[in-house]
């Protein structure tokens, strides 16, 4: 009889991931191939670009970054059970926040402008996840279905807002007017020349102090405490008195809140204007950041780190391989997402059965235990 | 008559804004009803567009281009399916990846093939599907409103239209007059209902992801070789969760589903149509209003605003027999 | 489809049958079925006559559905045997089991709700790729079932439309239609009205007169004794006996049911009942499909004492307990918490009774009161997660929940000791005791208990028992459900016997008898005269059960004279 065992912890966390990295990787190398390049030789100018030189460092950081704040909105939302791709709409309303609070506030100090504007990109932010949580908690509105439509509602309003509110007279291109003094987020250049000209900034920071808060929430408060058992066992939270459709839309409004911090990083600390889709699918990449950081603060830090690499890495391979393009990211984040998140089976079924027979024949010790939950079915 | 010829030209272009719409609402009607979520629409269809152009410059024919369009999209599909039918996984997330995939793996090739930038080369004369007149065009063009409602929205368009707008009687006849359909439908339903009935459950969902993959790359052969003479990056900009709205806008229902895309198709060739035109009273009009429209409807919709959209009831959950 | 020859044959009715040849329908021997760590059926034999109706029985749980799923072809059986009219067969799938003639009418019914009855009947039947010839037939077909064996339905309806009774013998057609002679119902009165019941068991006999067998898996004993020929008791997964109907009784089954247990003694003094601290009146309580299940109940809990709620699973208990913690607001009636009038709004309830005192061991651990992928500690604090005790404002803290949990482990010998193992990983009894730890030590005037020692090992059992005991003594207000006849009569000072959404009769654990709580939990009562062949309950049996309600009804005297 095949038994199945549930796999070790490290084989959950550490071997089941990396297997399905492995293949994506793999396969990604026969495209490489397939365009008639070498795949060892791309490996060393991705790795070169994304970890080789300041510059290069400071723009896989700040890619890290938008995946830091992309990942963790998903897996708040994920905690409670609730699965929000609408990270990519939430930080684009968000911009509007901030952008506003800078332009309004460009004559003070960035250090008053980045709280308020913060501030002022959560609520948007959080509001754009607040009411998918609310039509799915109270109405019963497919969480899934309703976040993809606010992002397309969401790019056709900011288009409206910038084209009718944001833009200057005098510009041509549908952008907002630029901020020019404390709007900006400081560039951590202007105190380390190391990054060269990478727009990596403050925000870097936040997101640290975002990875650690987000621990906090989750494990270290009641309302953590109680986002959680809502994803584990909805019917055990409903035991403990917690209302299931509160915790969804405070969720929701978290993760939103969480996704609008991109914006600061774009639009304050890149762009230094409100320009059209700005988020440019990190609020999608942050889908795959979650699931392969296995929704967890460390794990989130480490797989934004790697597509922070594979973006700016990418970048570099786009450069230096006339044949492959920028695209070449999007393959490799296809095939991340489609091996870690969706094909997760794939080497979990097999892993598990050797897992078991390695256990059956070593497993005396646990005969008791097997008895204990036989009889639990009495 | 200005007023007239104005509408006749309004509608003409919903018509053509309508078939991508259709056939992928189609298409997601077909897997949907069957219980798996598709998200992949969009990505399906930008690679069936590619594989079409593709085709199509190399061998100077459209119809070779749009077996290729589908072949390409069917192959998307069965990612899908293998992903979320074989090894269980979620199709929400086996749908990103595709759509990525399709966006990544479009312009790589093309790229690399043609070097334009990630698009394929124009296409002329028989590697496109030309605009078909039909009989009496001449004779009827004179008659006043009827001779323009012949030319330009009957008559005047390419075959993949016909194409699509009888996929609709079609699709109605194959999911509620014959075995294939009611079993299809009951799978998205009741899928133990299905198996304690003797059919095999993931079988008839591989079925129908594959028609949803070969509607799906029609709509891309469409874009790419009759709206377009060549596939450009990006092209399907959206389409694919347009249709994925109609879809839940029509309630799953084939029918109502040519209604909602020709909506949808409108609100897009108004929006077209009235970008920067200054209207009398209302002044100019927020086209992103009328773009949005879709999506906000949708969202009413779902909410139960107005009506209810109950989709399949075991749409998403991979069917696990043994416990 | 039906076979017309055989209608014509001679009325199997019970005393003809032993001249008919005993042809076997079905056969099955040393059945076998594993579900991961669970042995689900163990060596299993069953031996039914062909044209009889045989009956199952057994408790929720005890392996009869997992049977009846491997003869059906839904589940293939690990080892074993399976014969279908003397041959030996494999039944790898649905098909199949059709094929041979085998049909099943599931718990939960196999229907496609936005479907019509003829859509539904004609799935998996249809005769070619256009659904038209295949609909007209069935609808012929369906109009002929409907006059041989009062099967009544709209072939047009939706099922969705349906009442339940209609539904279900949508379900009794589409086997029918395809040619079943072997006819498994699995448990179908416990979804349909004493009406519908009764319908489906004049269905049952014709078609048992036009030759069908039929297998009947209930854990009613009322309609064993009212319509089978043969019963077959089944318990934890074994088959215990087959008897003949007329053979036995209520009592005897209930018995072989729930397994003649070593009787637990429980030392416990005399109670000294206090004040009221729980009561409900004419409670009413639905379930999520709007069924109602408990169908206005009236009692009281006072301090000091355990009342038990005996009762056949499935009686309306499981929905009782859910509305008296809150998790469900009741229909109607009242819910009085000291004397406190309390309303459930919202879908936080539960949080609301646990401010008023009331701790909560819920029925099913691992569904409702653990969350089995969290640490122990964790859950040492599910449910008082608000406290300031385990941290103060919005914070958690983790050393006062590890804490907590350290005494509860310490308190009630939960083993291993080490509150950072998750809790899937605890066996069934400690898993029981991290939640009555947690529900006990939080010192409540009201404690509910749901079967507190379902799948829990011997030594843990008596713990559990003394630790209920020790909450009683210490003056709280102890209501107890369990279907474990022994454990309510071993700790229980006064018994309530639950029956259909009712309260039928009231015990004193002390005088009353086994076989008297076991009619009054089979729901044989006086107003029952039975549906039909001469499966009336017997004189003495009902004299026993008025003795009965005279008792109650005098306790009940007492206790308003209190």
């Amino acid at each position: 009889m095949i038994v199945r065992k549930p796999l070790p912890r490290w084989a959950d966390l550490i071997l089941v991931p990396f297997l399905n990295l492995s293949l994506a990787f793999a396969i990604s190398g026969l495209v490489v191939l397939m365009i008639g390049e070498s795949p060892v030789e791309a490996v060393k100018i991705l790795i070169f670009g994304a970890f080789g030189y300041g510059e290069g460092l400071g723009y896989t950081l700040h890619f890290a970054t938008n995946f830091v704040f992309a990942g963790l909105a998903f897996s708040i939302a994920s905690h409670a059970g609730q699965f929000n791709i609408g990270a990519e709409g939430q930080a684009y309303v968000a911009g509007l926040g901030a952008i506003l609070v800078a332009l309004a506030l460009d004559q003070t100090h960035w250090l008053i402008v980045m709280p308020i504007a913060m501030i002022a990109a959560a609520a948007l932010g959080g509001f754009w996840g607040f009411v998918p949580g609310y039509l799915a908690a109270k109405r019963g509105s497919h969480v899934v279905i309703t976040t993809i439509m606010f992002n397309f509602i969401a790019s056709a309003f900011m288009v409206y807002v910038i084209n009718n509110f944001l833009k200057p007279p005098e510009n041509m291109a549908p952008e907002s007017a630029s901020v020019v003094n404390a709007g900006k987020m400081p560039q951590l250049r202007e105190w380390w020349d190391y990054f060269g000209y990478s727009p990596l900034n403050v925000m870097f920071f936040v997101a640290i102090l975002a990875l650690i808060l987000t621990y906090i929430l989750l494990w270290r408060t009641e309302l953590g405490y109680k986002i959680r058992t809502m994803g584990a066992n909805p019917s055990a939270a409903h035991y403990a008195g917690i209302s299931n459709s509160k915790i969804v839309m405070i969720a929701m409004t978290i993760s939103g809140g969480v996704a609008g911090m991109i914006a600061l990083n774009e639009v304050l600390g890149v762009q230094n204007r409100l320009v059209l889709d700005f988020v440019f699918g990190y609020g999608f990449v942050g889908i795959a950041v979650g699931l392969m950081g296995r929704n967890h603060p460390i794990g989130i830090a480490l797989a934004a780190l790697l597509f922070g690499a594979l973006y700016q890495g990418g970048q570099e391979l786009a450069f230096m391989m006339p044949a492959v393009t920028r695209e070449m990211i999007l393959v490799i984040q296809a095939l991340v997402i489609l091996f870690t998140g969706a094909m997760e089976g794939l080497f979990r079924g097999p892993l598990e059965m050797i897992f078991g027979m390695i256990e059956m024949s070593s497993s005396s010790d646990d005969a008791d235990k097997d008895d204990a939950s036989a009889s639990s079915q009495g | 008559m200005e007023f007239f010829e104005t509408l006749v030209l309004l509608l003409a272009s919903t018509i053509r804004l309508t078939v991508p719409l259709l056939l992928a609402c189609l298409a997601g009607l077909y897997s949907e009803r069957s219980g798996i979520f598709d998200i992949g629409l969009e990505g399906k269809m930008l690679a069936g567009a590619f594989g079409a152009a593709t085709v199509a410059a190399l061998t100077g024919s459209a119809w070779l281009g749009m077996f290729a369009g589908i072949g390409v999209s069917v192959a998307m599909a069965l990612i899908h399916g293998v992903a979320s039918i074989t090894f269980r996984g979620n199709q929400i997330i086996s749908g990103v990846a595709i759509n990525f995939l399709a966006a990544g793996l479009t312009v790589l090739l093309g790229q690399t093939w043609f070097k334009q930038g990630g698009r394929t080369p124009q296409l002329n004369g028989d590697a496109r599907f030309n605009d078909i007149d039909l009989p009496f065009v001449d004779q009827l063009a004179d008659v006043p409103f009827l001779g323009s409602i012949y030319t330009h929205l009957i008559s005047g368009h390419n075959i993949l239209v016909y194409i699509a707008f009888a996929t609709v009687p079609l699709t109605y006849f194959i999911l509620f007059k014959t075995r294939f359909g009611l079993r299809l439908r009951a799978s998205g339903e009741n899928p133990k209902a299905v198996d304690t009935a003797g059919i095999n459950v993931n079988a008839m969902r591989f079925k129908a992801i594959i028609i949803t993959g070969i509607l799906c790359g029609l709509a891309g052969a469409y874009l790419s070789t009759a709206q377009s003479s060549g596939f450009i990056k990006d092209m399907t900009a959206g389409r694919g969760f347009i249709a994925l709205a109609a879809l839940i806008f029509a309630k799953w229902m084939p029918i109502p589903a040519l209604f909602a895309c020709l909506l949808f198709g409108f609100l897009s060739a108004l929006g077209n149509f009235l970008q920067g035109v200054e209207l009398p009273i209302i002044g100019e009009v927020p086209v992103q209003l009328i773009q949005a429209m879709p999506y906000i409807l949708t969202v009413i919709l779902l909410a139960g605003f107005i009506g209810k959209a109950v989709g399949p009831k075991a749409g998403g959950i991979p069917y696990i027999k043994e416990r | 489809m039906t076979d017309k020859s055989q209608a014509n044959e001679q009325r199997p009715d019970s005393a003809a049958a032993s001249q008919i040849a005993p042809a076997l329908a079905i056969e099955l021997s040393g059945i076998n079925k594993h579900f991961g760590p669970v042995h689900a059926n163990k060596d299993i034999d069953l031996k039914v006559a062909r044209g009889s109706v045989h009956g199952i029985v057994g408790e929720n749980g005890a392996g009869k559905t997992t049977l009846m799923s491997i003869l059906y072809g839904f589940y293939t059986a690990d080892s074993g045997e399976i014969r279908v009219g003397g041959k030996q067969v494999t039944i790898n799938d649905s098909s199949h089991a059709l094929e041979l003639g085998i049909g099943m009418v599931h718990q939960h019914f196999m229907l496609v709700d936005n479907f019509t009855v003829l859509e539904n009947i004609i799935l998996g039947a249809e005769d070619s790729s256009l659904l038209q010839p295949s609909l007209d037939k069935a609808r012929k077909v369906l109009a002929q079932l409907a006059d041989e064996y009062e099967l009544n339905v709209d072939p047009d309806a939706l099922i969705e439309d349906l009442s339940v009774g209609a539904q279900q013998r949508v379900e009794i057609l589409k086997a029918l239609y395809r040619g079943a002679d072997i006819l498994i119902l699995d448990e179908p009165t416990g979804v349909l009205t004493p009406s519908e019941a009764d319908h489906l068991f004049r269905v049952l006999e014709t078609l048992r007169a036009q030759g069908k067998t039929i297998l009947l898996i209930t854990h009613k004993l009322r309609e064993i004794m009212a319509i089978t020929d043969e019963v077959s008791v089944m318990r934890q997964g074994a088959m215990v006996k087959t008897l003949q109907t007329k053979d036995t009784d209520p009592a005897e089954l209930a018995e072989l049911m729930v397994g003649r247990r070593v009787l637990l003694r429980v030392d416990k003094g005399e109670s000294v009942p206090g004040d009221v601290k729980l009561a409900v009146e004419d409670f009413v309580v639905k379930d999520d499909m709007g069924i109602t299940r408990v169908k206005g109940i009236n009692f009281e809990v006072r301090a000091g004492e355990i009342v038990g709620i005996a009762g056949v699973s499935g009686n309306g208990q499981s929905d009782m307990l859910e509305a008296i913690s809150g998790m469900r607001k009741a229909a109607s009636g009242k819910l009085l918490v000291k004397g406190q009038e309390i309303i459930i709004d919202g879908d936080d309830g539960a949080a609301k009774m646990r401010d008023m005192g009331v701790a909560h061991v819920p029925e099913d651990r691992q569904e409702q009161g653990l969350v089995v992928t969290f640490e122990q500690w964790e859950n040492a604090i599910l449910g008082y997660q608000d406290d300031d005790a385990y941290g103060e404002g919005v914070f958690l803290s983790i050393p006062a929940a590890r804490a907590e949990a350290n005494e509860h482990i310490k308190k009630f010998d939960i083993r291993p000791a080490n509150n950072r193992l998750k809790v899937a990983n605890f066996s069934g009894g400690n898993q029981q005791k991290i939640v009555l730890a947690r529900e006990m030590s939080r010192d409540p005037d009201v404690l509910i208990v749901g079967q507190p020692t379902r799948g829990v090992d011997i030594g843990a059992i008596e713990f559990i028992h003394n630790q209920i005991v020790a909450m009683r003594d210490a003056g709280k207000a102890v209501l107890l459900v369990s279907v474990e006849l022994d454990e309510i009569r071993s700790l229980a000072d006064r018994i309530l016997v639950m029956f259909d959404g009712h309260i039928v009769g009231e015990a004193d654990p002390a005088t009353a008898t086994e076989s008297e709580l076991g009619l009054l939990m089979a729901g044989v009562s006086n107003d029952d005269v039975s549906v039909s062949n001469g499966a009336s309950v017997s004189n003495q049996e009902n004299v026993a059960l008025k003795a009965s309600d005279e008792k109650s009804a005098e306790r009940n005297m007492q206790g308003e004279s209190k």
